[in-house]
């Protein structure tokens, strides 16, 4: 990392990964209400702002391995979100199902607006 | 709850399993993204990973055959670290206005139909083990 001891790109990446599953266990179960998908949004709009944070702050490499592709990538998750607005729609809630899809999506999207905005503040 | 899983080494056994299922589910996801870089190998693992948690948690509300345990390590571990919502969001907003669209349509649609194909295949092993 600090060119004298060479990382392989997988333990990296891994070290992150394993770090970012066990902190989405951790915080979805803290924020999850029964019936809603609360978890999932929370890890998805923490992870979208973290990785836009140090992508654009240009962070090496190795770090973004690190924490970008290993921590933030596992922290926040695709098929937990498909798979819970699938449920609410054929349980009988096709509005929270659709609010689901578009809250990740704006919450992500509003999260990685803020990153950048935040890196401009401190550049 | 019995006594067991309240031992302290079956609560440390679920986080290492997790800890692994991360450490594999996050590499395998690296993997896919040097094969297939940007847009396309983000759009595979969360089509990939759609599906197959679609089967997994399907499975458990049919036939069930999967251990608790097992499905957790699994889903939360492995498949859930293989897919990702983060670099999604973050490559479709640097994405020109176009490919952002057709990125979020595609990771959606696919996506949600990589779920219900999870759950055809999970009706239909469940239908031959009840047979």
């Amino acid at each position: 990392m600090v060119g004298v001891i060479e990382f392989d790109p997988a333990h990296v990446v891994g070290t992150g990964g394993a770090i970012g599953a066990l902190l989405r266990q951790y915080v979805s179960a803290l924020v999850d209400v029964k019936g809603y998908p609360t978890g999932t949004f929370t890890v998805n709009v923490l992870g979208s702002f973290a990785l836009g944070f140090v992508t654009f702050l240009g962070a090496d490499t190795t770090l973004l391995l690190l924490f970008g592709t290993g921590l933030c990538g596992s922290f926040t998750t695709f098929s937990s979100f498909s798979f819970e607005t699938v449920r609410l729609w054929e349980t009988g809630e096709p509005g929270q199902a659709i609010g689901n899809a578009g809250g990740n999506l704006l919450g992500a999207g509003i999260a990685i607006g803020l990153a950048w905005a935040l890196v401009e503040l401190l550049a | 709850m019995s006594e067991t899983t309240h031992h302290p080494l079956v609560r440390l056994e679920s986080l290492a399993l997790i800890a692994i299922g991360g450490f594999a589910g996050s590499n395998l996801r690296y993997l896919a993204d040097t094969l297939l870089p940007g847009l396309y190998g983000t759009l595979a693992v969360n089509v990939l990973g759609s599906f197959a948690l679609g089967f997994v948690l399907y499975e458990a509300l049919y036939a069930g055959v999967l251990a608790p345990e097992t499905r957790a390590v699994v889903s939360t571990g492995f498949i859930s670290s293989f897919t990702t919502y983060s670099t999604f969001a973050l490559q479709s907003a640097q994405s020109a206005p176009t490919w952002l669209v057709l990125n979020v349509l595609a990771n959606y649609a696919l996506g949600f139909s990589g779920v219900l194909l999870g759950r055809w295949l999970a009706r239909s092993t469940d239908r031959r083990w009840s047979a």
